[in-house]
């Protein structure tokens, strides 16, 4: 009994990176823009993350995770907005970009391949009666909420969704649509930053250049599967860390353990399954991925 | 005289235009190197110095820079077909992989020379195919898009290898590697002393093929239209399934051929180790190679060269005490470079330089 609840606590902890990360690119991908370089900019700020709560504690790390994310979401924004480039390929940039970044840092500092963080930079858990939880399981649970609320109660949330689906309307109701964008987008990107800083400094307790692990992507997936809609982000995420965990949890099952490789593959495979079960009902934003040019 | 000087002139201006953008991409990339390393603590000047002599200051160095372009050639051809084609394929890390593990089949069969190539070759092409089809259904049956599903292809196919690798490929004697491709299926040596193999004629002679198939036949043909205008392509009777089907299976063959190329073309070990060390992350620096490469065949050689040149003189840069994932950052930033179209005109803004309007309208 007690291994079900240890697996119930450690999916609600790998729900967290991709909970986070999807509900912030539902914000962007409302405003029309599509990021693919979350995988990027989770991996970044895993690192600089934890550099940051090694010296300066935890909610350090974390607030830096934001700053950083931020960063790169406007840098993001700025070639998909105003310089009318290519969405893909400038996610696919960050992507690269990080996993070299990553690598270069890790050997810089003389630990080639694997960094940990000091228990000192560890963020306190929240002792529960099933167990401890760290502090962010209850920010993803809360968050996708309140995502929903401001994209459907609000004049702001509204404003987003005009400017996805429909730029051209926008711009003459008086809306700056690339400011919007970029607001949405650094945001989301900000999100896809504290995740991958909680990532090191409060879940998986080390940095490697492999540490994100696909989470970035997996959260696309996720996107995909809610249909931009925040309260499916959260059921979609649990999901995802549920099948994630359930990977980790078997293969340190006797016995399993030259099989381990396949049960690795379950959460993209299930992902595919997902994708593949949905794509027919969701319907995404007119504008989505191509950059607004005015007539 | 003048008539034909303005006719030649936009088309010059088209072929110069794309040159110039990859240059400056390339010197924003090697900048913000630059600056990470001088972040550091490090000379960027010696470390880019030691670089390009160690890529291209002598033969030696030329051989090892065109060794490591073998590979990205046939990355950077699935991404660039699958572009041309009107798609992201990122899939090509994923097919790399499978190549190579179909490759290294072919150590348990006894050929002639030649034949044993051939057969190596045919594999890893047939795997890459097959396991690139997966997304190509999915995106024609289910309208599920390829940089999801090559995403998750890609590490399922990992994962799948690692398996390979420790449990039914691997060496008897040596539980880090799988077995080593025989001599008689090995490729060989063109320069002593460097890694330099014929399978650069593989690479180059693929290369030329893609062009041939895209730029000379009406197959080639209705590819390029439906990646310029589905919408026009349909419209022309155009079968936008097959030519999504034939993008990515033509992009599968040439990921599992860089695979093969790998295994059957390395000295000295001639197989694959524990952890993919060989093949990782050649899918994804095929990417950056073929945008700079203008997603050209033709284009693609020349940028393969230059990426090539950083990982060979990456090796020389490390005597200097910079490691060599700094050759990957500077390929994202080229990337992100590339990502804006209007690159040449953000630097008139800053007045660096200037090209001269054509003409309107022409002869």
């Amino acid at each position: 009994m007690g291994n079900y609840v240890l697996l119930l606590l450690s999916a609600l902890h790998a729900m967290v990176p991709i909970t986070l990360t999807a509900v912030g690119e539902v914000i962007g991908e409302t405003a029309g823009l599509f990021n693919i370089g979350l995988e990027g900019i989770l991996l970044i700020n895993a690192f600089v993350g934890t550099l940051v709560a090694n010296v300066w504690g935890p909610w350090w790390g974390l607030a830096a995770g934001l700053a950083v994310g931020a960063v790169i979401g406007v840098v993001f924004a700025l070639i998909s907005t105003y310089g009318k480039g290519n969405q893909m390929i400038a996610g696919i940039g960050i992507n690269l970009f990080a996993l070299g970044f990553v690598a270069f840092g890790l050997i810089m500092l003389g630990a080639p391949g694997f960094r940990p963080v000091v228990p000192e930079g560890r963020l306190p858990l929240i002792r529960t009666a099933a167990g401890g939880l760290s502090p962010l399981v209850f920010l993803a649970l809360v968050l996708p909420c309140l995502a929903f609320l401001f994209l459907h109660r609000t004049k702001a949330g509204l404003i987003l969704k005009a400017v996805g689906e429909n730029p051209e309307a926008a711009d003459v109701a008086g809306i700056s649509v690339n400011v919007v964008r970029l607001l949405a987008t650094t945001f989301g990107a900000a999100l896809a930053g504290l995740a991958g800083a909680y990532i090191s400094i409060s879940w998986i307790g080390s940095v490697t250049k492999e540490v994100s692990a696909g989470r970035g992507f997996i959260a696309l997936a996720t996107v995909v599967f809610s249909g931009l809609n925040p309260l499916l982000v959260l059921l979609g995420g649990f999901l995802f860390g549920f099948f994630d965990s359930l990977a980790t949890w078997m293969s340190n099952l006797p016995g399993l353990v030259r099989y381990a490789y396949f049960v690795y593959m379950i959460p993209y495979g299930v992902t595919l399954f997902v994708v593949t079960g949905l794509i027919g009902r969701v319907r995404f934003p007119k504008a989505l991925g191509t950059p607004y040019t005015r007539e | 005289m003048k008539a034909a000087l303005q006719r030649l002139l936009p088309r010059a201006r088209s072929l110069v235009r794309p040159i110039v953008e990859s240059l400056l991409a390339g010197l924003v990339g090697l900048g913000v190197g630059a600056l990470i390393m001088w972040i550091w603590g490090h000379s960027p000047l010696r470390a880019y110095q030691a670089l390009f002599v160690g890529a291209f200051g002598d033969a030696y160095g030329w051989a090892e820079s065109l060794a490591y372009a073998v590979p990205l050639i046939l990355t950077a051809l699935t991404f660039a077909i699958s572009v041309r084609a009107g798609m992201f394929n990122i899939g090509a890390e994923g097919q790399v992989y499978v190549g190579a593990m179909a490759a290294i089949t072919i150590a348990y069969l006894k050929m002639t020379t030649g034949w044993h190539h051939l057969t190596g070759l045919v594999f890893a092409a047939l795997a890459g195919a097959v396991w690139s089809l997966g997304p190509a259904l999915l995106k024609i049956t289910r309208g599920v898009h390829e940089v999801i599903s090559t995403i998750m292809f890609n590490w399922i196919s990992r994962w799948m290898c690692f398996y390979l690798i420790a449990n039914v490929l691997v060496d008897p004697r040596r539980a880090e590697k799988t077995v080593s491709i025989p001599r008689t299926a090995r490729f060989p040596i063109l320069i002593p002393g460097t890694d330099l193999t014929a399978s650069i004629y593989v690479a180059v002679g693929f290369a030329l093929l893609i062009y041939f198939l895209l730029w000379h036949t009406v197959t080639g043909y209705e590819v390029r239209a439906a990646g310029l205008s589905p919408t026009a392509a349909r419209y022309g009777g155009i079968s936008a399934k097959r030519t999504l089907a034939l993008s990515f299976v033509l992009g599968g063959m040439a990921a599992g051929l860089a695979g093969a190329v790998i295994v059957m073309g390395v000295p000295p070990t001639y197989a694959e180790v524990t952890g993919l060390g060989y093949t990782m992350g050649k899918g994804f620096d095929g990417m950056a190679v073929a945008m700079v490469g203008r997603v050209h065949p033709l284009g693609i050689l020349f940028s393969a060269i230059f990426f090539g040149g950083l990982s060979a003189g990456g090796r020389a840069m490390q005597g200097v005490g910079v490691p060599l994932e700094m050759v990957r950052i500077v390929s994202g930033v080229i990337i992100l470079a590339m990502a804006v179209p209007e690159l040449v005109r953000v630097f008139r803004l800053f007045r660096v330089f200037r090209l001269r309007r054509a003409p309107v309208g022409g002869a």
